[in-house]
């Protein structure tokens, strides 16, 4: 029993920053249409923004933690507006397919101008925040997974309430529901857009530090897997619904981890993406979509 | 295309003709060849799926991998019990190949089916998704198979790959892409790519042919596979993985989708621009990625995507 704790309290640490991650594919996907394969490397950027100034602050102290963490997340926003700026916006409009490489290429671009300014080769990241065990009975709860699971909560109660408690949540929805509409109410999509890319970037950043500070080995192509697996959390819980990546990042994580814990832990991997093909297939709007009927 | 069954004729001999010379060339130049080769049969099979039907697969080295090891097995495993421990005659080791080529091609074929008739219900990005989980859960099946080898894959596979054979494939699926877009029937497979709605409403059955291409497509990434394996010496399951499947996509769009002049040229192109760039390495991938972003702003219908070698409407 007190092992089923222990791999579920694992696999939700986990789920945390698959969700976290979900939560920018969805939102681009909401107002875009399209899946931003590059999200994933925003999420490697964010992790090596807090490994260079995980050594300008103190180790181990909360606000050193915190400070990383913010400085991360407005970099990284700054990037992913960067991104839709250059390479996106020119292409709104065009087939599906055109942005969907060039996603593509913005992504292998940054893995690639990853491996050569930060360099190929794997890097230790600071423990930023302070490392304790707690134990609970028989359960070990290290404060990595509690930083986890407070800062996502967190995120997710603050994105809740921008994106429907405030004007430009307001207006993110609106473009979501039906761009056209939007435009002819007097809402400035472009601007939108580039808000939803800084937002979903910005988690991804937070993602990238709070996954490092679990598996502490970070290098430019870190970001590959989670990101394909994140973008399977999304599509699980609906693509383009908030709660959805929510939902489905914690469940995923904890399948993965109970997978990995059982006898069948080198098809890891597999997992998500056997969950993925069968979503798509029997349910292709996910647990909390809606099913909506296609026009001709 | 008049007589296009004498062009494949023609073909096979100038490869054969060829293949005599091969000692003569520099092994430099020959393993580049080789090499563009094996990608042009990669790009040119891809381009019937992603390019002529429009269905965006990124699982094409998923099914490649799958022709490598068929094939490697066949060779390592049955080779020495059918050819004896001499390793038999070159024309006994020929034969052998093409068994192998064709089990791999057939392999992944059948590769193909199974992955083609659920996912090809879906469209645009989910499809690409899916192929590429089905690309990425092959892979985990390889690394998984203590008998091919598991994560360090298959060794000492015999160098049975020459210039005759990447050649004559490359012929080979040139000449079946071309005559089958080409024929009445492969109107079919430019119809589905324009207007899906349209083609069902004239009565053609629009999931059939994406399937028909999506195995055919299948069965020479097998081949090319095979020939990969025979040409390396060594494959494992990591070499097969997403970042390949991207790199055979990239030359389909370079050469302007639905093109196979166009698509031939880019794999050639893109087969000898690492060797080109070699002095500046480090930045080759950059350079690489940064062409597909500007193509795609500025150039969406492909670099080599001119009049000739179009289909006509």
């Amino acid at each position: 029993m007190s092992e089923f704790l222990q791999q579920l309290l694992n696999g939700l640490s986990l789920g945390a920053i698959y969700a976290l991650i979900a939560l920018g594919y969805t939102m681009v996907y909401g107002v875009l249409r399209f899946i931003n394969f590059a999200h994933a490397d925003v999420f490697m950027v964010g992790a090596f923004i807090g490994y260079y100034m995980g050594k300008l602050v103190p180790e181990n102290t909360i606000w050193g933690g915190l400070v990383v963490l913010l400085v991360a997340m407005i970099g990284c926003a700054l990037l992913g507006m960067l991104i839709e700026r250059l390479a996106y916006r020119p292409l709104r409009g065009a087939a599906t397919l055109n942005v969907l490489i060039t996603a593509i290429g913005v992504s292998l671009l940054l893995q690639y101008s990853g491996q050569v300014f930060f360099g190929a080769t794997p890097r230790t990241f600071p423990a930023v925040f302070p490392s304790v065990n707690f134990a609970l009975g028989n359960l070990v709860i290290s404060s990595n997974q509690v930083v986890v699971i407070v800062v996502t909560a967190l995120l997710m109660v603050g994105l809740q309430l921008i994106v429907y408690r405030t004007r430009i949540g307001t207006a993110m929805r609106a473009v979501s529901l039906n761009p056209k509409a939007a435009q002819l109410v007097g809402i400035n999509n472009d601007i939108v857009i580039s808000f939803t890319f800084g937002l979903g970037s910005a988690l991804a950043a937070a993602g990238g530090i709070l996954y490092a500070l679990n598996y502490p080995s970070i290098d430019p192509l870190m970001g590959v897997m989670p990101g394909l697996k994140a973008f399977v959390a999304a599509v699980l819980g609906g693509i383009g619904n908030i709660p959805g990546a929510a939902l489905g990042g914690l469940l995923l994580g904890i399948v993965e981890t109970f997978v990995n814990g059982s006898q069948w832990s080198t098809y890891k991997d597999a997992i998500a993406f056997a969950i993925l093909i069968i979503i798509l297939l029997f349910r292709p709007a996910g647990l909390l979509g809606k099913v909506s009927a296609e026009k001709v | 295309m008049p007589r296009p069954h004498l062009y494949l004729l023609l073909a096979l001999l100038a490869a054969f003709g060829l293949s005599h010379f091969s000692d003569r060339i520099d092994p430099y130049h020959l393993d580049i060849i080789i090499g563009i080769g094996i990608n042009i049969i990669l790009a040119v099979s891809l381009n019937l799926v992603n390019g002529y039907t429009g269905q965006f697969s990124l699982g094409h080295a998923g099914f490649m991998s799958v022709g490598a090891y068929l094939a490697a097995a066949v060779s390592l495993f049955l080779g020495p019990r059918l050819l004896g421990a001499e390793g038999g005659t070159a024309l006994q080791q020929g034969m052998l190949f093409l068994a192998a080529l064709t089990a791999g091609g057939l392999g992944a074929a059948l590769a193909g089916l199974a992955v083609g008739v659920p996912s090809l219900r879906l469209k645009g990005d989910y499809l690409a998704l899916v192929t590429l989980g089905f690309g990425e859960i092959i892979r985990v099946i390889f690394q998984n198979v203590e008998f091919l080898g598991g994560a360090l894959g298959l060794n000492a596979i015999p160098a049975y790959t020459s210039i005759f054979w990447v050649l004559a494939f490359v012929a080979l699926s040139v000449f079946t892409v071309t005559c089958l877009v080409h024929s009445t029937y492969g109107r079919g497979f430019l119809a589905t790519h324009d207007d899906e709605v349209a083609s069902e409403a004239v009565g053609l059955n629009t999931t059939r042919y994406k399937i028909v291409a999506f195995v055919i497509g299948a069965f020479f990434a097998g081949a090319a596979g095979g020939l990969y394996g025979h040409f390396k010496m060594t494959i494992t399951p990591t070499g097969f993985d997403f970042t390949k499947s991207i790199e055979i996509v990239v030359m389909v769009i370079l050469g302007g989708m639905g093109n196979t002049v166009g698509v031939i040229l880019a794999a050639i192109l893109l087969t000898l621009l690492p060797e080109v760039l070699r002095p500046v390495a480090e930045y080759r991938m950059i350079i690489y990625s940064l062409l597909l972003i500007v193509l795609m702003i500025m150039r969406p219908q492909g670099l080599f995507n001119f009049k000739f070698g179009r289909m006509k409407p």
